[in-house]
């Protein structure tokens, strides 16, 4: 996990957002939120599907207008200066945004036509991302030729181009496959040490923990929880222990008895209860079960993850 | 100012690249037309007269008559290509992209409406080339096959924008390819192929009143001589209007579109 210390004495506010809030008719996209992310760091905006991260993201990358709420990115004002903050940032998001009939190499070369780069700096610069992405075998390809691990190497490539002080990623990993969300997050690692920030929004907690030195819950449209992953996993000590039962009827009585919330999935027929993860407490939980005349086929004790703390702060 | 000039020709430059690497776009354009044609010379042009009236006069006087609609007919062939070209930008996602980045908003556009009037220009001259062989016979000079060309030229930048409109407006880029189809029978619901007087009066009104026929009745005055009368004030009104309005609905779409 990255942990950029800045050299200098002051640690810069990269990005500043206050009171956000946006609506589609009647539904409240965002709530008021606030979220704070210093220079050089990677901050994770995590939630599930339909939590508000994309329009987060969209309303931070100028593409759409907020409703309510103040937002400065890299010390230029979101409402004001709409074309500065478009000069300072970058965006990848799921989907590939590269134009298919143009070569890796043209896709390149026309990000840095459009940054008015030097001929010079953008031969240069062209290579060098190629380079580093592993796509100078295809650079002159066309991109409709690319698998999808490619164009989306190549879509990081293009917003590397004008060298943007912020970075958005909207969940840059969502469909790889697991080779390739490696290589992505490696990526991501190496992005930070030249100073850049990094707004990262994903559904993968894994992936937050990997990643991010804060991380801000989303939630319908309100921040839950923000801090660092260890902040965050030390507000729910012991993780949880999962529970499986023959049947659904077993399930339903454990649920009863352990009285503490928990979380069943009636197809696994599994109960997931947050705990301390105590020998005692764990000892009394299964003693209980014991008492009641409840047979447990599966017992597994989880170390604390941000799973955790999502069961614990939604109850979902 | 110079930026957005400078960004624009960025993006032509990008369009046509576009063009030259899917030329059958541009062939399709080109074609449909060209059977038009063919097919109304050829299969009609013998029993209808120059006048669009039924009569002998042949052929070649029949050609002459339709090519003006001929070429209203090339401008719509375009709307088509311009209209996938735009919201395969859309759909892509690499719009959005643009307008993350420092790019003034009119290249975002400008780029899809350069290649389309490139397009135009080159499938008109092709069309009249053909038409030329086909028995077409113009009684025209210089100053009026240049008045004609401009005529010609703002309709298919009017019909542009509209396309780029549309594209805009579409949801994926197969309703975008047919958004643009009811232009088709235009030149036909006008004054491109048959003298309006001859149509029942509810068409005859619609015919006489849209936009594609003081355009045809234009060209065909100043290419192969006859009266133009109030048609030329007229057609370029409808180019502005329809400028003027697709622009509007274009830069509304582009500044909501969340693609």
């Amino acid at each position: 996990m990255s942990s950029a210390t800045p050299e200098a004495t002051t640690v810069r506010t990269a990005i500043a957002v206050s009171g956000l809030r946006k609506s589609y008719g009647e539904h409240t996209v965002l709530d008021g939120i606030d979220l704070t992310v210093q220079q050089g760091t990677v901050f994770a905006l995590l939630g599930p599907n339909g939590a508000g991260k994309t329009t987060t993201v969209q309303i931070l990358s100028t593409l759409i207008d907020a409703d309510g709420g103040q937002v400065t990115l890299a010390g230029y004002e979101l409402n004001s200066q709409p074309a500065k903050v478009r000069e300072v940032i970058g965006v990848t998001g799921q989907y590939s945004a590269v134009d298919k009939l143009l070569t890796g190499r043209e896709n390149l070369k026309l990000m840095a036509s459009l940054y008015h780069l030097s001929r010079a700096t953008a031969k240069t610069r062209t290579a060098e991302l190629l380079e580093r992405f592993d796509l100078t075998e295809a650079a002159d390809k066309l991109v409709a030729t690319y698998s999808g691990g490619m164009a989306r190497k190549l879509d990081l490539a293009m917003t590397l181009v004008s060298d943007p002080a912020i970075i958005f990623l909207d969940e840059p990993t969502t469909g790889l496959d697991p080779r390739s969300r490696r290589t992505m997050w490696q990526i991501v690692k190496e992005l930070t040490s030249g100073g850049v920030t990094i707004f990262l929004t994903t559904q993968y907690l894994e992936e937050a923990d990997q990643l991010a030195d804060q991380i801000a819950l989303l939630d319908h449209g309100a921040v839950i929880a923000q801090g660092t992953p260890q902040q965050l996993k030390r507000m729910i000590p012991g993780g949880h222990i999962t529970l499986r039962f023959a049947d659904a009827e077993t399930l339903s009585r454990a649920q009863a008895v352990i009285g503490r919330p928990g979380r069943a999935d009636v197809a696994a027929l599994s109960l997931q209860v947050p705990t301390s993860g105590s020998v005692p407490e764990l000892r009394g939980i299964l003693a209980s079960l014991d008492d009641h005349g409840i047979d447990t086929a599966e017992l597994t004790v989880h170390t604390p993850d941000l799973d955790d703390v999502f069961l614990t702060l939604t109850g979902r | 100012m110079t930026t957005a000039l400078a960004d624009s020709a960025i993006m032509l430059r990008r369009n046509v690249k576009h063009m030259l690497r899917y030329p059958s776009m541009t062939l399709f354009m080109i074609l449909m037309p060209v059977l038009f044609l063919l097919l109304f010379v050829y299969i009609l042009g013998g029993t209808i007269g120059p006048g669009g009236g039924a009569g002998h006069a042949g052929r070649g006087a029949y050609a002459t008559f339709i090519t003006p609609g001929i070429l209203a007919l090339t401008a719509v062939a375009v709307t088509t290509s311009t209209a996938v070209s735009v919201a395969s930008d859309m759909t892509t996602g690499i719009a959005a992209r643009f307008r993350a980045m420092p790019i003034a908003r009119v290249a975002m556009l400008a780029g899809h409406v350069g290649g389309a009037v490139i397009q135009t220009v080159l499938g008109m001259v092709a069309v009249t080339a053909i038409a030329l062989l086909v028995g077409f016979r113009a009684t025209a000079n210089a100053a009026d096959w240049l008045a004609a060309a401009a005529i010609l030229i703002m309709f298919a930048f009017a019909l542009t924008w509209l396309a780029v409109a549309l594209g805009l407006a579409a949801k994926t880029v197969e309703s975008a390819s047919n958004a643009p189809t009811p232009l088709i029978i235009l030149p036909f619901l006008g004054s491109g192929f048959a003298a309006t007087h001859s149509m029942p009066t509810a068409v005859r009104w619609f015919a006489e009143y849209q936009p594609f026929t003081p355009v045809i009745n234009t060209v065909r005055g100043l290419l192969t001589g006859g009266p133009i009368g109030h048609n030329a004030a007229i057609a370029i009104a409808w180019c502005l209007v329809i400028t003027l309005g697709s622009c509007l609905w274009a830069s509304r779409r582009l500044r909501r579109g969340r693609g």
